[in-house]
């Protein structure tokens, strides 16, 4: 079947079988080599990509699903001149990364989380994120970068103080009971 | 894994979706949060796979006359999370959705998908049968609307036939007074609870009344503690009365043991919980 997918701002029509997962076509078919694949279960937020502005699981959407959907990958964040993106940015200089195998995912992840809650704390970066794993444990430089991309990204918007969530926050009300 | 093949076909309209759910061995997906992993992992082998994520007409949260909310089964978990209407009449929902995986999961991941799919952890089905909700199904022979309580036959069995799409689910009216509360135990953040209670009670000067439990891991599906309930009624908050119903009321049961977790432990597990749900609700 024919799938239409604009990725990253290029407009692409590619023949996919109805199985193929969104993860798997842009990667083999469309070159996104970012969009990293581990569980394949949903489980370990390697593949996420954005679907017109949401941030989604590519292994768990068929490509045919995504059928005339805009997509940004890890490849889109950075400008046409190589300038980084800010959460680019601040991974960089916090070394949020260690084998850099969970960073695509982890990136993306950052950036929707500070479009919802553009000064998260702690707390509140740790339980977000919570859907990506990092197998080298690398948790602490991560959250510093998020800390970090928080207050670049403020500097870039020209805001400055904490802002509000604009989502109610998912322990709002009454906590866990672990 | 990927997924073994099948054919597709995406449905612009109900009629559609229903006449595609006639082949045998057709499947639904709708936000795939669910129905995905399983594909993957060669669990699932549908001969078709029918597309319902852009049906219109069925990711609305509407009030019903009588005090009731109506909500559409492609309502995605993130959309309840956040829709003001549904935590004034049934706060239950968006206190139980908030546990369930995480946000690219609750971006995509439906209301209706997750009762269908009945997890013998889902938040949302233990939820649902706390509430009492009514889920309509349908199917080209006909509606019918079938009790929460009555839907989860096992886990990942429910009373749904296979030419039959979920399509709404109804909460009643709620009594004036009600509060309530979610709690689970899972591994870590967004997994699989291993127990979970929501409660739903009135609280006038230290005592309960109208006092509803429901709970997962209690059984092989989600369902209402039936005995627990009713036994509250009229119990003060103070003293340990409550501690020790409660505690009674889980050793009482024959929950499932697995790898990871006894009977033993749920039995212990559910008691305290429902003791914090209750108390949560009530404060």
């Amino acid at each position: 079947m024919r799938v239409r997918l604009t990725v990253n701002g290029v407009r692409n029509e590619v023949e996919v079988e109805p199985r193929r997962l969104l993860a798997d076509v842009l990667r083999h078919r469309l070159g996104c080599h970012g969009v990293h694949l581990a569980c394949e279960q949903g489980a370990c937020g390697a593949c996420s990509v954005k679907v017109d502005g949401r941030l989604t699981l590519s292994c768990l959407m068929l490509a045919a699903q995504a059928d005339g959907a805009q997509i940004t990958t890890i490849e889109g964040l950075a400008g046409a001149d190589g300038t980084l993106h800010p959460v680019q940015r601040a991974f960089n200089e916090e070394h949020g990364l260690q084998c850099g195998f969970c960073t695509p995912g982890f990136i993306l992840a950052v950036t929707d989380l500070l479009e919802r809650i553009p000064d998260p704390e702690e707390e509140t970066i740790r339980r977000e994120l919570s859907g990506n794993l990092c197998r080298c444990t690398g948790y602490t430089n991560i959250v510093k970068a998020v800390r970090t991309a928080s207050r670049l990204m403020r500097e870039v918007n020209g805001g400055a103080g904490r802002s509000a969530p604009t989502v109610p926050s998912p322990t709002e009300g009454g906590g866990r009971a672990t | 894994m990927k997924p073994p093949p099948f054919e597709y076909a995406r449905a612009a309209s109900l009629e559609e979706a229903l006449g595609l759910l006639e082949t045998p061995g057709a499947r639904v997906l709708a936000g795939g949060q669910s129905l995905m992993p399983l594909l993957n992992l060669r669990l699932a082998r549908p001969s078709l796979v029918v597309d319902v994520g852009r049906l219109p007409g069925l990711d609305g949260i509407a009030a019903d006359p009588d005090g009731g909310l109506r909500l559409g089964a492609l309502v995605r978990h993130q959309q309840l999370l956040a829709d003001p209407l549904a935590a004034e009449r049934a706060p239950l929902l968006r206190q139980a959705v908030r546990h369930v995986g995480h946000v690219a999961i609750r971006n995509w991941g439906t209301l209706g998908g997750s009762l269908a799919h009945a997890d013998p952890s889902a938040e949302l089905a233990t939820a649902a049968i706390a509430l009492d909700a009514e889920l309509r199904l349908l199917s080209r022979s006909g509606e019918r609307g079938v009790r929460a309580r009555d839907f989860f036959k096992g886990p990942f069995v429910t009373d749904l036939r296979d030419q039959e799409l979920l399509t709404e689910v109804r909460v009643p009216a709620r009594p004036t007074g009600e509060s309530s509360a979610f709690l689970e135990v899972a591994p870590r953040q967004g997994d699989f609870a291993i127990v979970a209670v929501a409660a739903l009670a009135r609280v006038a000067e230290r005592t309960l009344t109208g006092v509803t439990v429901a709970w997962s891991g209690a059984a092989p599906t989600p369902r209402l503690a039936a005995e627990l309930g009713p036994s509250l009624e009229g119990m003060t908050l103070d003293g340990d009365d409550l501690e020790r119903t409660c505690g009674e009321a889980g050793r009482r049961l024959s929950p499932p043991s697995d790898v990871t977790t006894s009977a033993d432990y749920r039995r212990a597990a559910l008691g305290v919980l429902a003791v914090r749900a209750i108390r949560a609700a009530a404060a």
